[in-house]
């Protein structure tokens, strides 16, 4: 087992080199550069100008020296300097996104784990029936409903009609004077919208996917043989037939992992909420070529560990695929 | 045309029912209570709206329009623009201009401290300069400063630069904040340094606080060298959404933001929003055209350029792009200021007399579309994508020129796509697009014939020896008499040849929370005065503890 990790680790290494190369192939060759910003359409700029500034970034270099001068500092894990007037260190702008980012998917994850797996079993359990119809027709309204549309409606119910949370950002504007508490409730008010409508939206594929798994479980051999055993129901349904049904779900978690620190840019943009998804889509804007390879790169990275941990959970879970 | 405050007929204690009403109560009816004094108060904060977030405290690195309001809190430079458009001092009390024009002296203010105390001297503005045209600068707005030849600092409150030839923009160039030597001088390259995320400057406020993507917070500057600002703290929210920001405003949560047309005519007509909010209305210093590619063999031909500027239903534009919040563009200049001249050669609406400059230039109608050397008249006009306004504009000139036979296509690409694949290449028939206009008239770079090269802005290819000529008599004098002849002859010309239709000019629409007194729109704008905004101590929403 230990070894299967190492050598599947190891691996990762040349998937990485390759993906990141595409990825640094591919927003060059996107239209526009990182000087487009502030000199295209600015009367001030000259061919002198955007030629200082091109050396500056080390943009007039040809393209394999500027991806190799990129992955040399990336094997010490230097992430770079942004392009972006601040020139700040990409790893400090990313690292200052990741608690908000991570605090929402946790909780919307969380959510969508907690209400979509038992929708899933009851639809299946009883199929059919009025429960899994309604159930359906709600899961599918979240999965179809334009987002920020919703997300609007409830800010005005909530924000402007009755003043029960605040609209958007992540904090009050008196958040540093707050106690422990007032601050975990300050940012719990700000934080529920955004929490509850990602959830709601993510519920159709989690519930479906446990429905699909259950249906599939129920018709087993060994379902019918634990019910000609006499099992109760309850044991039948929650020993045998869950249990099973949710191993896939192991490969979902581990699809989920990336997932946690992406962010979604129009939930962030409609909630103000400074996160991932925000930064990224500025840095795609601006054409930040280290930021946009800072977060590519890291995303990869959780996208090839979630696979593994995936793989790994499988085997301790099921003793049939066991190497 | 600008809207008179409604402070003086609405007394402010509605405004404190207002605030009470927020916290659960419902509204009261005007009128009841005693009134509050409205004398000008130390005190409260401001919280602004801003869609993009701040992406550094240097103006000289930086060029998007959030970082720079923000920066202007803090930094000061030589010379600003007054409540009119025309130069004023800032940190310079005066500056007299050499017989030769060549010579511009600053004569720097006296007892001018920057934040941490240091005093500000003719030294800091030498930094600046240098720093200005140093190489390991990222900056965009070097070359202004390349045209000097010489500068010198022979005391700490005198500065001097000399150019090699009269250059008029050089003037307002010196509005560039000035940045502080002593913070600065041991980073080589300014846009790495603390100061572009922890700013310290001479202006009004003093930074505070930068959460990225979030907010910026400003304190006033007691020492301020125009006295302290009432306002005792500047919030800045990063709200990247247009609707989101409204309903912040409407909830208390932003005090101040600029409003689309459509939120200005429909979504804050009521009486709740009146009582709470003064909207102002002032024309924006921006305009939109449709330009073409006069080398392209429809548009050669002046008659047909003129031709469509009489078939554009600028009206219409008006009506249905900006809900009527706008005029109508006569030339590349904002009415009502000095380098405007009103009286141009106007295109009115009128498809008869355009269909007939068609025909004088050789177009005959077949099947309702126009025909010359059996190629009917259709070409493509691009835009690009994700401006709504100028989407909405190509629809309407769309029908407009089918009137008259004229099949004009419209297609909108990414802005980066656009500058690139097509603008620099020249790869395009006509093109709706918008500039934002500077105070100073000097246009050289957008009309001059010399400026047609790659990345350049004169990308329609205009050429006229008499506007060449203007424009470089225009730049090099200091004597606005001089200049604004110059510059009205070139409108003239502009309006003749007709290289753009001139289409509209926006308004701008900010949106003030009521309990802020001392605001007096202007040329201008309103934030000119800002430092002098107050709020009446009865008033006053927040405590602040400095």
């Amino acid at each position: 087992m230990l070894r299967f990790i190492v050598r599947r680790l190891l691996l990762t290494i040349p998937l990485l080199v390759g993906i990141s190369f595409i990825s640094f192939l591919v927003i060059h060759l996107a239209p526009g550069g990182p000087i487009s910003v502030g000199t295209d359409m600015n009367p001030k700029a000259t061919a002198e100008t955007r030629a200082r500034l091109e050396a500056y970034y080390g943009l007039d270099q040809p393209f394999y020296v500027q991806y190799g001068r990129w992955l040399g500092r990336m094997a010490t894990l230097d992430f770079g300097d942004s392009f972006s007037p601040d020139g700040r260190p990409v790893a400090e702008k990313i690292r200052e996104r990741i608690p908000i980012t991570l605090t929402i998917n946790v909780l919307s994850m969380g959510l969508i784990f907690l209400v979509a797996i038992p929708i899933g079993i009851y639809s299946a359990v009883r199929q059919g029936s009025l429960f899994d119809r309604v159930s359906t027709v709600f899961v599918f309204t979240g999965f179809s409903i334009p987002t920020f549309w919703l997300a609007l409606l409830l800010m005005i119910l909530f924000g402007v009609k009755l003043e029960w949370l605040p609209i958007s950002g992540i904090g009050s504007l008196e958040y540093h004077s707050l106690g422990t508490t007032g601050k975990i409730a300050d940012r719990a008010r700000h934080l529920l919208l955004p929490v509850l409508l990602t959830g709601f939206t993510g519920l159709a594929g989690m519930s479906r996917y446990m429905r699909s798994n259950m249906l599939e479980v129920i018709r087993q051999d060994y379902v019918a043989t634990a019910r000609a055993k006499g099992l109760p129901e309850r044991t039948v349904v929650f020993r045998h037939e869950m249990r099973n049904a949710l191993l896939p779900v192991i490969t979902i978690l581990g699809l989920s992992v990336p997932d946690l620190l992406g962010g979604s840019v129009i939930f962030e943009t409609i909630f103000a909420i400074p996160g991932m998804g925000q930064l990224f889509y500025q840095g795609v804007m601006s054409r930040d070529y280290p930021l946009i390879m800072g977060i590519l790169t890291i995303g990869a990275f959780l996208t090839l560990l979630g696979n593994l941990l995936a793989d790994v959970g499988y085997a301790l879970a099921d003793p049939r695929i066991r190497p | 045309m600008n809207r008179p405050l409604r402070r003086a007929i609405l007394p402010p204690i509605v405004m404190l029912l207002l605030l009470a009403a927020c916290s659960g109560g419902k509204q009261e009816s005007e009128g009841k209570g005693t009134s509050v004094p409205d004398i000008p108060a130390y005190g409260d904060a401001i919280v602004e709206g801003s869609i993009g977030g701040v992406s550094g405290f240097l103006t000289a690195v930086t060029s998007d329009a959030s970082s720079h309001a923000a920066a202007g809190y803090v930094f000061s430079g030589l010379v600003r623009y007054d409540k009119d458009l025309k130069l004023e001092g800032e940190l310079a009390e005066s500056w007299e201009v050499s017989p030769d024009g060549k010579r511009i002296t600053f004569h720097l203010r006296k007892g001018v401290k920057w934040h941490d105390g240091t005093p500000l001297t003719s030294d800091d503005v030498m930094f600046t300069y240098r720093r200005m045209i140093d190489p390991r600068t990222p900056t965009a707005y070097g070359e202004d400063f390349k045209q000097v030849k010489r500068a010198a600092a022979p005391d700490p409150h005198t500065f001097v630069v000399e150019y090699a030839r009269p250059f008029a923009p050089a003037l307002a160039s010196w509005g560039m904040h000035v940045l502080p030597k002593h913070l600065l001088e041991k980073y080589p390259d300014i846009s790495k340094s603390p100061l572009n995320k922890k700013p310290v400057g001479t202006g009004p406020y003093r930074f505070i606080e930068w959460k990225t993507g979030e907010k910026v917070v400003f304190d006033a500057s007691p020492d301020y060298f125009e006295g302290k600002p009432y306002i005792a703290r500047v919030i800045t929210r990063v709200i990247p959404d247009q609707s989101t920001m409204f309903l912040e405003l409407k909830s208390g949560g932003v005090d101040t933001m600029d409003l689309t047309p459509p939120q200005y005519t429909r979504q804050t007509d009521t009486p709740d929003f009146r009582k709470a909010f003064n909207k102002y209305k002032y024309l924006a210093s921006a305009y939109t055209y449709l330009g073409f590619r006069l080398s392209h063999p429809f548009f050669k031909d002046r008659r047909v350029r003129q031709a469509i500027a009489h078939a554009a239903d600028k009206k219409a534009l008006i009506d249905g792009v900006l809900l009527g919040l706008g005029q109508e563009a006569t030339g590349p200049y904002k009415p009502g200021t000095w380098a405007h001249n009103p009286n141009v050669r106007k295109y009115p609406y009128d498809p008869l007399r355009a269909k007939a400059l068609l025909a004088e230039a050789g177009w005959k109608e077949k099947d309702g579309v126009l025909v010359k050397d059996r190629q009917p008249f259709e070409f493509t006009v691009l835009t690009n994508a994700g401006n709504e306004a100028r989407a909405k504009t190509a629809a309407i000139l769309q029908q407009n020129l089918a009137e008259v036979g004229i099949r004009m296509q419209i297609r909108t690409v990414e802005w980066a796509a656009f500058i690139n694949q097509f603008i620099d290449k020249r790869n395009f028939d006509a093109v709706i697009l918008g500039w934002s206009l500077t105070p100073d008239p000097d246009q050289y770079d957008i009309w001059h014939s010399s400026k047609t090269g790659p990345k350049e802005l004169n990308f329609v290819d205009f050429a006229n020896p008499e506007v060449d000529k203007l424009l470089e008599e225009g730049r090099s004098t200091f004597d606005i008499e001089k200049r604004k002849k110059a510059y009205f002859r070139i409108q003239e010309i502009l309006a003749e040849e007709q290289p753009y239709v001139f289409l509209y000019v926006p308004d701008a629409l900010p949106v003030v929370q009521k309990r802020f007194h001392g605001i007096h729109p202007a040329p201008a704008g309103i934030s000119y005065n800002f430092p002098k905004w107050y709020v009446p101590k009865a008033l006053q929403k927040h405590r602040i503890q400095p």
